[in-house]
C-alpha cells in the first residue's frame, strides 16, 4: 500500500512501487484528463506538476511519487479557471484536445518560474509537447495571453 | 464517385416527421424508419416505428440537441453541423446541445472522414432545422390564435408580427402535442437562407466541445472502464502483416501480481492473421508480462520485404505498362510528338504514419449477446461488421458507444484495436481494455502507401503545357477497406482505386492528358495501407505541383504565371453548382490572392530564401476546395538545411460556417503537411517497420513551427471541406522555394538537409 498525495486529497493505492505514476494516476485512481502518449517522456501529454516542478509521469514510478504535492490538470484550479485554462479557451486553442492537459500543466509550471516569457523562452519551454492537431500557433500565443492575465491578476 | 457514397448515406428517400407523442414530452425531428408511413408522426411515435433520435431532440424546457453521428477528433464538427441546424431553427444558440449516439443501422453509413461533414449535410441540416422552425411556428400560431403566416421566428421565439403576441419554444412545446409530416418534395422546397442572410451561420462561436477539453472532463477511448474488466496486451508482431503465433512460454510471467494467461488467438478477418494477447488485472502487469513471455512465431510470407523492395516493384510495374486508365483526354501520343520540350520526371512519397496523440485502443464488452465497443471510430458502419464477422455474430449484435478522439486523420477507419479486444474478451470471459503501445501505434498503423509517380509533359512552340502523361503507383486502401469503391477505369480494362488515385485528374486545362493508376501489390501485403489525413492528393498534387513548376522554369516561364494560364474556366473545368461552380477560376483567385498576401515577386529576401507557390484541388475532382500557398523557405548553402520561414495560404471555402473553426484546421493542417513533408518517414527491413516512438519518427515540434498566414475567401458558394486540402499544398510549395532559392529540384520525402546538399551539387 503507497500513499499518494494528488490535487490536495490522499489517496491509498494498492500497486507494486515500480508502477509508473502515469497508470496510477489513470487507471488505479481513474484522474484520467493526463494521458498516455508515449510512454518514454517525449510527447509531454503525461505531464503532471510534482511539488510545482512539471513532469512526466510515464517517467516516475509510484515509489517515487510518496510523499510528494501532485497536481492534474483535474486539480490545476479547483474550477478549472486557472489563467492557462482560461487562456486556451479564450483562444480556442484545443483541437483534439487530447495533448492539451499536458500542454497546460506544462505552460502553468514554466509560468510560475518565468511570469514574463519572450516568444523564444515559450517555444523551448512547449518544445517538449506535441501536438498533433498542430496548435502551435495558438498555444505560444495562449502562453503569453496566460502570462498577461496573471501579471494583471 | 462522391456522389456514389452519398447515397450510400441512405435515409435520403423517407418522409421527414416533426412530432411529439403526448403534450409535454418534448419535441422530435427524424425520419420514420419504415417507409410509406400515412398516419403522421403522431400514429408513428405510438407504433415505435419513429426514430426520436434521429437528428434533433427538443425538450419542453426549448433546449435542443442534435445527434452528431460524426467523430469529433478535433474538427469541432459537431458546432458546425448544429449551427446550420440552428440557424434555419432560429433557436437561440444558447439552447443548443450535441451529443454522439451509438452506433445504429438507422443512422445509416456511419463515416467521418474526407473533409465531407459540413460539406455533405449542410443543405440536409438547415432542412431539418427550417421544418423544424416551421412546424413550431404553426404550432405557436394555433395557440395565439392567429394564421401562421403571419408570424415569425427568432431567437426561441414565435411572434404575431402585426400584434407582438409571442409564444416561446418552450411553451409551445410544452403545450403540444406536435404532429407534422414533411413529404421529399416539401423538404425539397423549402426556401433556405442565402449566404447574407444568416445570423449564426458564419459567426465563430466558441466550438462546444472545448470545455471539457479544458478541465480534463472529455472522456476519450481510452478513458473508458467497465466494471470487472481486465487489461489485454498484444504481444507485438515480428512483422508488420503476416505473423502467426504458434505457441507461448509464459513461464517468465506467471510471477508478476495480475498476471492471468496469455491468449493465442486466430482472426478470421484477416486484418492480422492472429494474437498473442496477454490479459492481466491491471494495465502495468500486463505491459510486464507481455514483455516477459516468449512466443514463437510464423513470420508469414513478408518476413524479408524493404522499403527497396517495394520502390522496386513500384518501378517495375510503372515500366512494364501494369495498372489501367483514371483520365484519357485529348491524344498524349500527338501532343507528345507535336512537342518542342519535354519535360519528365519521378516523385516518391515515403511511407506515413497518421501519428495520433492518442494511440489506438478499445473496451469490449458482452452483456445479454450484444457485444458494447467502446472507443473513438471514424467508421462504425464497417469496424463493428468486422468485429461481428471476428466473434461470429450478427452485426447488429455489435454496438459502437463513440468517445472524443485525441485526432484520427483517417487511422480509426480501422478496427484493429476492436476485433483483438473483443476476441480476448470473449477469450476470457470479462470485458478487456486493449491499448496499443506507442511502438505497436507507430509499427501497426495503417500507414500511409509509399507512392511512385512519373509525369511527363509535352509544351507546344508557344511555350504552353498542352500535354501530360501521369503515373501513379501506390498500395490501394480502398481495396483493403471496401472493395466495392474501386472504380472502374476509363479504358474499360480493369478496376482501380480512386481514392488512390484522386487529384491526378485535376483542374488545369491540359488538352492531352493521360493518367495510369498502378496497383503496388508488394506494398499492399507488407504494408496494409490505410488513409491518411487529405488521401491521395497528398501524392499526386505534389507530382502535379512540383511537375508544373519544373515545366515552367523548362521553358522559362514564372511559375505563378505558368499556373494561371491554365486555369480559364472553361469545357470540363467550367464547374456546375453546387460544389464546383465557378470552375477552375476560383483556383486561379486564390493563387492570386496567396501571392498577393505573400508579396510573391516583390518582397524583398535575405539570400538563399526564396519563395515556391503551388495550389491545389483536394480532396476529390467533384468536390474540390481551391486552395493556394506561397511557401517562403531559407535554406543553409552549406549544410542544405531547409527552413520555412512563413506559409501564406488562401482558400475558397464557399461559405465558412465557422470561421474561427476554418481557421483553426487551417493552421494544423499546414503545419500537418510540413512535418510530414520535412520530418515524417517510415521504413520497412525485414517486414517489419523500423521506427518506432517519438525518438525514431520525429514529427514537428513547436519550435520548428513557421508562421502561418491564413486567408478565408467566402462567395457564398457552397461550403467545401477544410481539414485536409492544405496538408496537400504545402509540401510542394516548400519543394518548389528551395528550387527557387538554390536551385535544387528534391522530388522525394523526406524532403532532408543531404537530399537538399546533394541536389545543390547537381545544379
Amino acid at each position: 500500500m503507497a500513499v499518494l498525495n494528488i490535487n490536495g486529497v490522499s489517496h491509498v493505492v494498492d500497486a507494486p512501487g515500480d508502477t509508473k505514476l502515469l497508470w496510477v494516476i489513470r487507471e488505479h485512481l481513474r484522474l484520467t484528463g493526463t494521458k498516455f502518449g508515449c510512454g518514454i517522456g517525449l510527447c509531454g501529454a503525461c505531464t503532471v506538476h510534482l511539488n510545482g516542478e512539471a513532469v512526466r509521469s510515464c517517467q516516475l514510478q509510484l515509489s517515487d511519487a510518496e510523499g510528494a504535492a501532485i497536481t492534474t490538470i483535474e486539480g490545476l484550479d479547483p474550477k478549472g479557471q486557472h489563467p492557462v485554462q482560461k487562456a486556451w479557451l479564450e483562444l480556442q486553442i484545443p483541437q483534439c484536445g487530447y495533448c492539451q492537459s499536458g500542454q497546460m500543466m506544462n505552460a502553468a509550471a514554466f509560468l510560475e518560474s518565468n511570469s514574463s516569457p519572450s516568444d523564444a523562452e515559450i517555444l523551448d519551454a512547449m518544445q517538449g509537447n506535441i501536438c498533433r492537431c498542430s496548435t502551435y500557433a495558438r498555444i505560444k500565443q495562449g502562453v503569453r495571453r496566460a502570462a498577461q492575465m496573471m501579471q494583471e491578476a | 464517385m462522391t456522389k456514389h457514397m452519398k447515397d450510400l448515406g441512405g435515409a435520403t428517400r423517407r418522409d421527414v416527421l416533426v412530432g411529439s407523442a403526448v403534450a409535454g414530452t418534448g419535441l422530435v425531428v427524424g425520419y420514420s424508419v419504415l417507409p410509406h408511413v400515412t398516419g403522421g408522426a403522431r400514429e408513428a411515435l405510438a407504433a415505435g416505428n419513429f426514430e426520436p433520435s434521429l437528428f434533433l431532440t427538443m425538450e419542453p424546457s426549448g433546449i435542443a440537441t442534435v445527434h452528431i453521428t460524426k467523430t469529433e477528433m478535433g474538427q469541432h464538427v459537431g458546432t458546425a453541423l448544429a449551427q446550420a441546424v440552428a440557424e434555419e431553427l432560429e433557436i437561440d444558440w444558447n439552447d443548443v446541445r450535441i451529443d454522439y449516439p451509438d452506433s445504429h443501422e438507422k443512422w445509416g453509413l456511419m463515416i467521418t472522414g474526407g473533409s465531407w461533414s459540413v460539406n455533405w449535410t449542410f443543405d440536409r441540416n438547415s432542412r431539418i432545422g427550417a421544418a423544424a422552425r416551421m412546424a413550431l411556428v404553426e404550432a405557436g400560431a394555433n395557440m395565439l390564435g392567429v394564421p401562421a403566416n403571419e408570424c415569425a421566428a427568432a431567437n426561441s421565439t414565435v411572434t404575431h408580427t402585426a400584434t407582438g403576441q409571442s409564444a416561446t419554444y418552450s411553451e409551445i412545446i410544452s403545450a403540444g402535442p406536435i404532429d407534422r409530416t414533411f413529404s421529399e418534395d416539401e423538404m425539397k422546397a423549402i426556401e433556405l437562407k442565402k449566404f447574407g442572410e444568416y445570423k449564426l451561420v458564419g459567426t465563430s462561436v466558441p466550438a462546444l466541445d472545448i470545455p471539457a477539453k479544458i478541465d480534463g472532463t472529455a472522456r476519450y477511448g481510452i478513458d473508458v472502464f467497465v466494471p470487472n474488466m481486465a487489461y489485454g496486451r498484444i504481444v507485438t508482431w515480428p512483422t508488420r502483416w503476416g505473423a502467426m503465433p504458434k505457441s507461448v512460454d509464459d513461464s517468465a510471467a506467471s510471477g508478476i501480481d495480475g498476471y492471468i494467461s496469455t491468449q493465442i488467438i486466430e482472426d478470421p478477418t484477416g486484418v492480422q492473421r492472429g494474437y498473442a494477447i496477454v490479459l492481466a488485472e491491471t494495465i502495468w502487469a500486463a505491459e510486464k508480462a507481455a514483455d516477459a513471455v516468449s512466443v514463437d512465431w510464423d513470420l508469414g510470407p513478408n518476413a524479408s520485404v524493404s522499403t527497396a523492395d517495394i520502390l522496386g516493384y513500384a518501378k517495375k510495374a510503372t515500366a512494364d505498362g501494369e495498372g489501367f486508365a483514371w483520365v484519357i483526354d485529348g491524344d498524349t501520343d500527338a501532343g507528345m510528338s507535336g512537342a518542342a520540350t519535354v519535360v519528365e520526371a519521378e516523385y516518391e512519397t515515403s511511407i506515413g504514419y497518421h501519428g495520433m496523440m492518442e494511440p489506438m485502443n478499445c473496451v469490449a464488452m458482452e452483456q445479454d449477446g450484444v457485444w458494447h465497443l467502446f472507443t473513438a471510430c471514424q467508421w462504425s458502419t464497417r469496424c463493428t461488421a468486422m468485429t461481428a464477422e471476428a466473434l461470429g455474430v450478427e452485426p447488429a449484435n455489435v454496438v459502437h458507444h463513440q468517445q472524443y478522439a485525441g485526432t484520427g486523420f483517417g487511422r480509426r477507419l480501422e478496427p484493429d484495436a476492436m476485433i483483438p479486444a473483443a476476441l480476448a474478451a470473449k477469450a476470457a470471459g470479462r470485458p478487456v481494455k486493449l491499448v496499443y503501445t506507442r511502438e505497436q501505434d507507430v509499427m501497426f498503423d495503417f500507414h500511409q502507401s509509399l507512392t511512385y509517380q512519373t509525369v511527363k509533359g509535352g509544351i507546344n512552340v508557344a511555350g504552353e503545357l498542352d500535354t501530360m502523361v501521369h503515373t501513379v503507383c501506390s498500395a490501394w486502401a480502398t481495396k483493403r477497406q471496401a472493395p466495392g469503391f474501386l472504380a472502374e477505369s476509363v479504358d474499360k480494362k480493369g478496376k482501380i482505386d480512386p481514392f488512390s488515385t484522386n487529384g491526378s485528374d485535376h483542374w488545369y486545362n491540359i488538352p492531352n492528358q493521360y493518367v495510369r493508376s498502378i496497383e503496388n501489390v508488394v506494398g499492399q501485403s507488407a504494408t496494409p495501407p490505410g488513409q491518411l489525413r487529405a488521401v491521395a492528393p497528398t501524392w499526386t498534387m505534389w507530382a502535379v505541383e512540383s511537375f508544373l513548376d519544373e515545366a515552367a522554369h523548362a521553358v522559362g516561364r514564372d511559375p505563378l504565371e505558368f499556373r494561371t494560364s491554365l486555369l480559364k474556366a472553361v469545357g470540363k473545368n467550367a464547374g456546375t453548382p453546387p460544389n464546383t461552380v465557378g470552375g477552375s477560376e476560383r483556383l486561379r483567385n486564390a493563387l492570386l490572392v496567396a501571392a498577393g498576401r505573400a508579396g510573391y515577386g516583390v518582397k524583398p529576401l535575405p539570400a538563399n530564401t526564396a519563395q515556391g507557390i503551388a495550389s491545389v484541388t483536394s480532396q476529390e475532382r467533384g468536390s474540390p476546395t481551391w486552395t493556394a500557398c506561397v511557401a517562403e523557405v531559407h535554406v543553409d548553402p552549406e549544410s542544405g538545411e531547409p527552413t520555412v520561414r512563413k506559409l501564406t495560404i488562401a482558400m475558397d471555402v464557399g461559405t465558412a460556417v465557422n470561421p474561427d473553426g476554418v481557421i483553426a484546421q487551417l493552421q494544423g493542417s499546414a503545419i500537418y503537411g510540413t512535418s510530414r513533408v520535412l520530418y515524417e518517414n517510415i521504413t520497412m527491413k525485414d517486414g517489419s517497420i523500423e521506427q518506432s516512438n517519438f525518438d525514431t519518427w520525429t514529427p514537428m515540434r513547436i519550435n520548428q513551427a513557421p508562421e502561418i498566414d491564413i486567408n478565408i475567401i467566402q462567395n457564398g458558394h457552397y461550403p467545401a471541406g477544410t481539414g485536409e486540402p492544405v496538408v496537400t499544398v504545402v509540401g510542394p510549395a516548400i519543394a518548389n522555394a528551395i528550387h527557387a532559392a538554390v536551385g535544387a529540384r528534391v522530388r522525394s520525402w523526406p524532403i532532408t538537409a543531404e537530399k537538399v546538399k546533394a541536389a545543390m551539387t547537381e545544379a
